[in-house]
């Protein structure tokens, strides 16, 4: 019989999940020789991935995407960044300050990316560097968990083919990852450990984007948008652009959402009809893709021993997901995590000890400094006492006040607060609370902003249409995600949270219905996943059984 | 290994392609020639057992010029090294038996210029003459075993067998497994499914999709064609001649009329739904 331990496959690397991630770690180690065999679930890599998306190369980054994979700024990027600016708003007000120095921090060069193109572009790459040393790149195969001898972890398990045995196995799975959660490294427990980003790509003529970004060919243009657009929810926008389309998204704190009962997607219909918006979008409105995706908080969750037995956990399956202020920082460090894991790997090859690569890639993430950057000491410190609800709300207070709004309202604070802002230092340290997400943006706003009277005309599509304009591949009579306590004190926060979802909507994965129970009447949750975006929002917030679907089926993204 | 799958053109008779004169008579002429949709199970399975136990897969196929363009079909999608075309004007209007004489003649010339065959592969039916005759004609020809109807494979490289698993219709369907001596012929199902478990033969098949892509676009390079002369074959046994059966007539299958009288009615507009319901009336329940 196959599958059998006498004739199992073994590659001496498995890299599962075809991201930036895995991508990083295959090419490092088919350079080093290894023998590595990748899996990705996706029809073609990408097909899953949805970015905002800015690739930051990092100049103190041990490694960056162009130094892996020569051509990539031009092959599968979109526009570089050379205008940053984020904007504070308070109603109709706004004020913006130029982020170009936060910007240009430590940055060597930053470039705005669409995952489907991109993570395409690197799978033929990486299938080329992996077929020297004997391996390749397989799609539409899911890995559905970890191949263990004698308690110990070996290889991994798949829908689509029987076990394999590997001497390496990385964890490149990305948010929601089935391999960390198996060994135990993970949890898919806390909603404050986890922002939801949600997108939509927005299709314009390049000449269009030119003009109305003033911008030449190559370059461009990121905004981020803070303030009370949002209400009180915690979070922001971003719109990018890209050769020709635009970026258009919100990424906000998941239990924020949740506490606040916010429906993701009319939280970016707030920021899409926004008049500061207006120019930019002008009066034809075409969205090509509306998605979603979770995004780890490594302030919180980036594992600082990412290994067990001969598995490592590279981006964010490892938490290495870095909100640095307003900047969000993933696909960069999932790149040095993939190719310092792959290092390890070399460095210890042939060691017996089945943890030697595992340490020696923790020893690498502390030494090169990524570490510091995804979970500061400083921010577990401070931590304790900037979320401390005495604090926050005593600040909160003082902000409100109308002295508060002063002391933010006054010329001189219009200058450090810009400096404040171009901090890497604070931005790092900004606690996750109301303050520095609404309510500091909303006076910069209120006090200093110009009003913007232009007509916004934009409508965006309703939720039904844009699950419509999806491409799915649906595993008939085989649902991914098992809702396990149908309760609304269990599951009900998902029907908001679920981005595909809302109250009131028929058409989405949950919705609420009312029953009756011995004349009582109460309200169950139910679940349909044929909507499913995979974002991995309910395994968080409902009380589920969460797998990804089996290879090639569910949502398949063409932008990302 | 090596396997040599035996495939067919048939005309596209997909929507917008085939083309009928106003008698309802196909034109030929008119229609572009496909591979016979039966043969792609075929070919699946050659390419199955190419990808798990390597070698050589030939397509071959009789039939007029243009049929190169199935072959090289055959190649683009399952990947087959070379073709073998056996054309010739005195093989024209052979029925099944002229057909499988000439095949087995082909395959005859194709052991001794090539080497030995392990399997031929064969699809169920064709599309057009819908006898399923010509495969196992074919076998009894080259006087080898014959497994019909397979829809899963295994290939025994070593001990020269093959396991097959069989759907057996009849009134229940069965799943049937069998063993057989190589060489032997395959004629797969249309249930055949293609089954790839290990990650090193998905990687094969992957690689073989590139190197063949490239092997296609000069078909021509691949391609080699007998004669009836390169065959040594008895013009008495083929073609026309050769052929006892007799096709006495072609009977068109009447047209159901196409329009039947249609009234629009506006489900909204209560007056003009009035008689629609009177006319249900009598079809409704009596509660
Ligand atoms: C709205 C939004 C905006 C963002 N903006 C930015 C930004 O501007 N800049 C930035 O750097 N980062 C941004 N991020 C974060 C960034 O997308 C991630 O940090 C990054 O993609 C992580 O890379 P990764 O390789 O670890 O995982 P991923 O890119 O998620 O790749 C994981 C891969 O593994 C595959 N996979 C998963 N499970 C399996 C399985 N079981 N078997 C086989 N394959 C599997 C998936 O299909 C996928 O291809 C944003 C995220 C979101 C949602
Ligand atoms: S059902 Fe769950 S995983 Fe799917 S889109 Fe909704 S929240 Fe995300």
């Amino acid at each position: 019989m196959s599958g059998e331990p006498a004739d199992r496959e073994h590659y001496e690397a498995v890299v599962v999940g075809c991201g930036p991630g895995g991508a990083a770690a295959a090419a490092r180690l088919a350079e080093h020789g290894v023998e590595t065999l990748v899996l990705e679930r996706g029809v073609e890599a990408g097909s899953k991935n949805v970015s905002g998306g800015l690739v930051y190369a990092e100049e103190s980054a041990p490694y960056t995407l162009d130094d892996l994979f020569e051509g990539f700024r031009e092959e599968a990027a979109e526009r570089p960044v050379t205008d940053y600016q984020i904007h504070n708003i308070a109603g109709n007000k706004v004020k913006s300050y130029d982020l170009t120095d936060l910007h240009e921090h430590d940055t060597d060069w930053c470039d705005a990316v669409l995952r489907r193109k991109m993570d395409a572009w690197l799978e033929q790459r990486v299938h080329e560097k992996t077929s020297e040393t004997g391996g390749g790149v397989l799609t539409n195969v899911r890995v559905n968990g970890l191949l263990r001898e004698d308690g110990e972890i070996v290889g991994v398990t798949c829908d689509e083919l029987d076990p394999i045995e590997a001497d390496l196995i990385v964890a490149a799975d990305g948010v929601n990852s089935e391999l960390a959660r198996d060994a135990g490294l993970m949890d898919w427990e806390e909603p404050d450990e986890w922002f939801q980003g949600v997108k939509a790509v927005v299709d314009m003529d390049p000449d269009v984007v030119n003009d109305r970004f003033d911008l030449d060919e190559d370059e461009g243009a990121a905004h981020l948008f803070s303030g009370d657009l949002f209400s009180d929810v915690r979070g922001g926008g971003f719109l990018y652009t890209n050769e020709d389309s635009l970026s258009i998204g919100t990424v906000f704190h998941l239990d924020s959402l949740v506490a606040e009962q916010a429906e993701p997607h009319e939280l970016l219909d707030a920021l899409l009809t926004h008049p500061v918006m207006a120019h930019w979008l002008g009066d034809e409105y075409d969205e090509r893709e509306y998605g979603a995706k979770l995004v780890p908080d490594s302030k919180k969750v980036a594992h600082r021993e990412p290994y067990r037995d001969r598995l490592v956990l590279v981006g964010d399956a490892a938490g290495q997901m870095q909100a640095q202020g307003p900047i969000i920082k993933g696909m960069n460090h999932a790149v040095t995590g993939g190719a310092l894991a792959a290092d390890a790997f070399a460095i210890t090859r042939g060691n017996a000890d089945p943890e030697a690569a595992g340490r020696r890639y923790a020893k690498l993430l502390e030494e090169s400094g990524t570490m510091d950057k995804l979970r500061p000491r400083r921010y577990d410190l401070s931590r304790a006492v900037g979320e401390r609800d005495v604090v926050t709300n005593a600040v909160e207070r003082v902000l409100d006040s109308r002295v508060g709004s002063l002391a933010l309202g006054n010329p001189v604070a219009d200058r450090v607060l810009k400096r404040a802002y171009n901090s890497p230092f604070l931005v790092s340290m900004l606690p996750d609370t109301r303050t520095g997400y609404v309510t500091v943006p909303a006076i910069v706003g209120e006090e200093h902003g110009r009003t913007i009277h232009w007509e916004n005309d934009v409508e965006p599509p309703s939720l039904e249409a844009r699950i419509g304009g999806l491409t799915y591949d649906t595993d008939v009579g085989n649902p991914h995600i098992e809702l396990l306590d149908d309760s609304a004190a269990a599951s009900e926060a998902a029907v908001y949270a679920c981005p595909v979802s809302a109250d009131d909507f028929g058409g989405g994965c949950y919705r609420t219905e009312q029953v009756q129970t011995n004349g009582d009447e109460e309200t169950v949750v139910s679940l349909d996943t044929q909507p499913c975006v995979e974002c991995g929002t309910c395994a968080i917030v409902a009380d589920t059984a969460w797998e990804h679907p089996r290879g090639g089926k569910g949502v398949e993204y063409r932008e990302g | 290994m090596r396997s040599v799958v035996l495939t067919k053109g048939v005309p596209d008779f997909s929507e917008g392609a085939v083309s009928f004169d106003e008698d309802g008579h196909l034109e030929r002429g008119k229609t572009p020639t496909v591979m016979n949709p039966n043969d792609k199970f075929a070919v699946q399975a050659a390419l199955q057992t190419k990808v798990r136990h390597g070698g050589h897969v030939s397509g071959m196929s009789m039939g007029p010029p243009g049929y190169a363009d199935v072959l090289k079909e055959a190649m683009e999608s399952v990947y087959t090294d070379d073709s073998y075309l056996l054309s010739d004007r005195e093989l024209a209007a052979s029925d099944t038996w002229a057909t499988a004489i000439t095949l087995s003649a082909g395959l005859e010339t194709y052991q001794e210029e090539l080497g030995d065959i392990d399997l031929v592969f064969a699809g169920f039916k064709s599309a057009d003459g819908e006898t399923g005759q010509t495969g196992p004609q074919t076998a009894w020809a080259m006087d080898w075993p014959i497994v019909t109807h397979v829809i899963a494979l295994d290939i025994d490289p070593d001990d020269r067998r093959l396991r097959a698993k069989r759907l057996v219709e009849g009134d229940v369907d069965e799943i049937e497994t069998v063993e057989a001596p190589l060489p032997c012929m395959v004629v797969t199902d249309p249930e055949f499914e293609p089954t790839y478990r290990k990650a090193s033969h998905r990687l094969t098949h992957k690689r073989l999709r590139a190197e063949t892509e490239e092997r296609a676009a000069d078909h021509d390079e691949h391609l080699t064609t007998w004669s009836q002369e390169d065959l040594n074959l008895d013009p008495d046994y083929i073609g026309l001649d050769g052929s006892p059966t007799i096709v006495s007539s072609v009977d068109p299958i009447p047209k159901a009329p196409s329009e039947r009288e249609a009234t629009m009615i506006d489900p909204d507009d209560g007056d003009a739904m009035e008689p629609v319901l009177e006319e249900l009336q009598p079809f409704a329940g009596s509660d």
